[in-house]
């Protein structure tokens, strides 16, 4: 027992001085990034490009719905980086003079449906929504591709019965992956990140609604230089073309 | 109350008392908040909303059958736990508890690929009955149960413990059969213990969360409970859900009130 404690102990210690030393070692601290989660995949990526261009600097992420992300950093968090799905979330930011620059635009998204892989159910487009043979489920209208999808559907003239209000849109498609709900309404990127997983149906143009992509510095205590490298990466080229790999489109 | 606290507080070294005040901080002060933040002025407005009363409706709905179904399936599992002599029963006991410490959400996806459209006994439930239990009432139920019977299970297993056996033989050598003793001695006698088991898990099961969304979804007045209307308006109308934060603190508080005499008591 106290062989075992002194073990616990002698651990600790040891894991207590690699992290110090860790820290020591990577001077600078990560960038922290909110962004939203339909990013989530091509940021990761972009983070990664960031950090093997920009060592020692770094970056660190948490993915959520937008307004998620909007309402921790009015609560204090410390995120330097806000990228936002919607330009209404960045506004409510902004208004609040939580931001310590002029939101960018740099990409934009659009709508698809997301099936089961193979489309067993024969979808063909938003009218196809209604059918009562199709569970069809959408995000929450607290998020913006929720928002989205309602505009989307209004414009098409469909009302549907969704059977469930989901979180965000990365529940929407892992559902539909599961094989749980037959159609959902996702961003394009969501489809294809996804990859052999689900199908996509496209959105017919005039139906179609666009979502911009803003980014921000949050004011914070210190305004670090890494965090600006970060947010001139994204609008940079390479940032560009890392986004468009995953099918965002040009802003 | 005030004199005991600061004799206490004399009589306890800075070592003890600077800790025990930090964690009484940390759990009073987030429910002070609550209570401080929420609009006491419009409270009834906002609970009078259709979207809360649909979202309150349902909660008690689900909860008290969860309740039933926990009671139904819960208290046989408690007596065989508390009375058998089998192989397995410390491995029962486990499989009973697990649900209390695994996360909720674990609990959801577990649930999804149990009892989901494509789920191992949920593909066969869709074809042979056609039934399908994820974005449905019956679905919520079944989250609600999984997470809230360990409570009801674990209690009433410890009554049925307290229970005296010489009064159970007594009842069998004057002639009452097995189900005539339980009901009329081993029942009544663990019936507290029993009650407050079913008072913990009517409160876990209208606090279920993750589960819930992860295996019923969110549809409001289909399974949209109380703590899920709450997550959702945190973004959009948080003073709605600083509303219903507040009835679920107060229901929170009337079942520790209620069971003050079994558990806090002692």
């Amino acid at each position: 027992m106290r062989r075992a404690a002194r073990s616990l102990a002698a651990l600790l210690a040891g894991l207590g001085l690699s992290l110090s030393a860790q820290a020591a070692a990577a001077a600078p601290k990560p960038v922290l990034v909110f962004a939203a989660a339909s990013l989530a995949e091509a940021f990761t990526a972009l983070c990664d490009a960031f950090a093997s261009a920009h060592a020692p600097a770094s970056v660190e992420h948490s993915f959520a719905g937008s307004p998620a992300l909007v309402a921790q950093i009015e609560s204090g968090a410390p995120a330097e980086v806000i990228v936002t799905a919607d330009t209404e979330s960045m506004a409510r930011l902004e208004a609040a003079g939580r931001l310590a620059s002029a939101p960018a635009l740099f990409a934009r998204n659009r709508l698809e449906i997301v099936v089961e892989r193979g489309n067993p159910k024969g979808v063909t487009g938003l009218a196809d929504l209604a059918r009562s043979d199709l569970i069809v489920i959408l995000a929450a209208e607290s998020v913006p591709v929720g928002r989205y999808a309602r505009e989307a559907l209004n414009s098409a003239g469909v009302t549907l019965a969704p059977r469930s209000f989901e979180p965000n849109v990365k529940a929407v498609l892992n559902r539909v992956a599961l094989g749980e709900a037959d159609a959902g309404i996702v961003y394009a990127t969501d489809v294809r990140a996804a990859g052999e997983r689900v199908a996509g149906v496209a959105i017919a143009d005039g139906q179609n609604v666009s979502a911009s992509y803003p980014i921000a510095l949050v004011k914070q205590a210190e305004l670090r230089p890494e965090a600006r490298a970060f947010v001139a990466f994204v609008l940079s080229d390479a940032g560009r073309a890392i986004l468009a790999r995953f099918g965002f489109l040009p802003s | 109350m005030k004199a005991r606290r600061s004799r206490g507080a004399r009589a306890l070294p800075l070592p003890v008392l600077l800790p025990v005040l930090c964690g009484a901080a940390l759990l009073g002060v987030p429910l002070f908040a609550l209570v401080a933040r929420a609009p006491w002025g419009r409270l009834a407005t906002e609970l009078a909303s259709p979207e809360v009363l649909t979202a309150l409706q349902l909660s008690l709905y689900c909860s008290v059958s969860a309740t039933a179904l926990s009671t139904l399936l819960g208290v046989p599992l408690a007596w065989l736990l508390a009375r058998g002599e089998f192989r397995g029963r410390r491995l029962l006991r486990a499989l009973v508890m697990l649900p209390m410490i695994l996360p909720p959400v674990v609990g959801g996806v577990a649930l999804l690929l149990a009892f989901g459209r494509r789920g191992l006994v949920g593909a066969w439930l869709d074809q042979a009955f056609g039934i399908q239990l994820p974005f449905t009432l019956a679905g919520a139920v079944l989250a609600e149960t999984f997470v809230a019977m360990p409570f009801l299970v674990i209690a009433a297993e410890g009554g049925f413990r307290q229970v005296d056996r010489r009064l159970e033989q007594a009842a069998a050598t004057l002639g009452a059969s097995r189900l005539r003793v339980f009901a009329r001695i081993t029942l009544p006698l663990a019936a507290p213990a029993l009650g407050a088991g079913a008072a913990l898990c009517w409160a876990r099961a209208l606090g279920e969360f993750g589960a819930t969304i992860t295996f019923a979804g969110n549809l409001p007045g289909r399974t949209q409970t109380l703590p899920l209307a709450v997550y959702i308006a945190l973004e959009t109308r948080p003073e709605a859900a600083f509303a219903m934060s507040l009835v679920l603190l107060a229901v929170a508080l009337a079942v520790l009130v209620a069971l003050r005499e079994t558990w806090t008591g002692r």
